[in-house]
């Protein structure tokens, strides 16, 4: 697991039916572009965060391929229709394999 | 028409002045709750110098102020939880965490960061945040010291600083700490390197103006350590001093050092009256 890793994601706890919510994330990830060298001139290898989604009680609301030219802590901010009360999930796939996640929790009412 | 085409030239290079705004007139509040003072009366030791003290923060566009109002768009905020898993982290031979005496920094940090860099009477030294923090790391958690602003020490400075938002900065500048005082005040107006300019030529004398592309602040450290969007991470004080002077085409002092130190009381004390900001956002 690349190192200092940490999902954050703030979006509205209660929304009413049918309204539009702003929802931002943003995960801390140092996103090596694999295009730079270390002092000793070798190439550091590619990590980064390549594909981010999110899923709204498994309907998905957003799905993104990152490309290595986006800078450190990639940061999203997007809209989504709430119909109904339900979970808000976050997924990051990073390069070595590993998936972070986080859920968030919509009331409707 | 060569005398025409010369002064088209010129008119192109005054063209930025021309645009040169100085401090806008925004109100900086963060999260909806923190209300900044951005703008304050010059204390009394700048008499002749500045009428006004202004923030770094208005001098920045409106994007990049918008990035400071809310904790979750300030990327200094994550080098701010990286600080407070290390806060809560055992380490050293007294396999003590900073949070075994501390507790909550949220009390036990509030204010601290106005009133640094502060005389240590104990150690009979003028100290920064950063070396208290490594006289407890040493002294009282048996641990290393960090290196003078980097990454694990600027985070904690920020985060210390974080707790003292909204309050202002007061140093103080006499008793026994008046020797470094006037010692920073003589770095400040002395020109260095080769292109001869002192902290003052800019930022006293020239804030508001465009230095090519830059648009110069009066050079508070109110809002340090900084997240820089340039290199995406935090800055502290002294390493933008060293940039500073480095830009002028000097030889630069050293973080940590004494002169910087020094340096860093003094350009302190011009923002006393400045709400503390750190982790600040700019470009």
């Amino acid at each position: 697991m690349a190192s200092g890793v940490k999902p954050r994601v703030k979006a509205p706890k209660k929304a009413s039916a049918g309204e539009v919510v702003t929802i931002k994330t943003l995960i801390s990830h140092k996103m090596e572009s694999g295009q730079r060298k270390d002092s000793s001139g070798n190439v550091i290898p590619r990590s980064i965060i390549n594909r981010f989604t999110c899923d709204f009680n498994g309907e998905n609301v957003i799905d993104v391929v990152l490309a290595p030219a986006i800078s450190t802590n990639p940061y999203f901010e997007f809209d989504a229709t709430i119909p109904e009360a339900g979970d808000l999930k976050f997924t990051w796939y990073d390069d070595d394999g590993d998936v972070y996640e986080e859920t968030k929790s919509v009331a409707v009412g | 028409m060569k005398f025409k085409a010369m002064t088209a030239v010129a008119a192109l290079l005054f063209a930025p002045a021309a645009f040169a705004g100085g401090a806008d007139d925004d109100t900086l509040i963060v999260n909806g709750d923190i209300e900044m003072t951005t703008k304050a009366p010059a204390p009394a030791h700048l008499d002749g110098a500045l009428d006004e003290i202004i923030s770094g923060w208005h001098f920045r566009s409106d994007e990049t102020q918008q990035l400071q109002t809310d904790d979750f768009e300030n990327q200094g905020m994550i080098f701010v939880d990286q600080a407070m898993d290390i806060w809560d982290t055992a380490e050293g031979s007294e396999g003590k965490a900073c949070s075994d005496c501390h507790a909550d920094p949220a009390d036990s940090m509030a204010g601290v960061a106005a009133t640094y860099p502060k005389w240590n009477e104990d150690a009979g030294e003028l100290r920064t945040v950063q070396m208290q923090v490594n006289d407890c790391r040493v002294n009282r958690m048996g641990a290393d010291a960090w290196k003078y602003d980097a990454t694990d020490a600027v985070s904690m400075e920020a985060m210390i600083a974080s707790h003292s938002r909204g309050m202002p900065v007061d140093v103080a500048i006499d008793g026994p700490v008046a020797e470094a005082w006037e010692k920073g005040k003589e770095i400040y107006y002395t020109r260095y390197g080769q292109l001869e300019l002192a902290c003052a030529s800019c930022h006293e004398e020239n804030y508001g103006n465009y230095i090519r592309a830059d648009h110069l602040s009066q050079g508070q450290i109110n809002g340090f350590p900084t997240y820089r969007l340039k290199n995406a991470k935090l800055n502290g004080a002294h390493s933008r001093f060293k940039g500073c002077i480095r830009d002028t085409r000097a030889e630069t002092f050293s973080p940590g050092s004494d002169e910087f130190i020094a340096l860093e009381l003094y350009v302190k004390s011009r923002g006393n009256g400045l709400s503390v900001e750190g982790p600040s956002v700019r470009n």
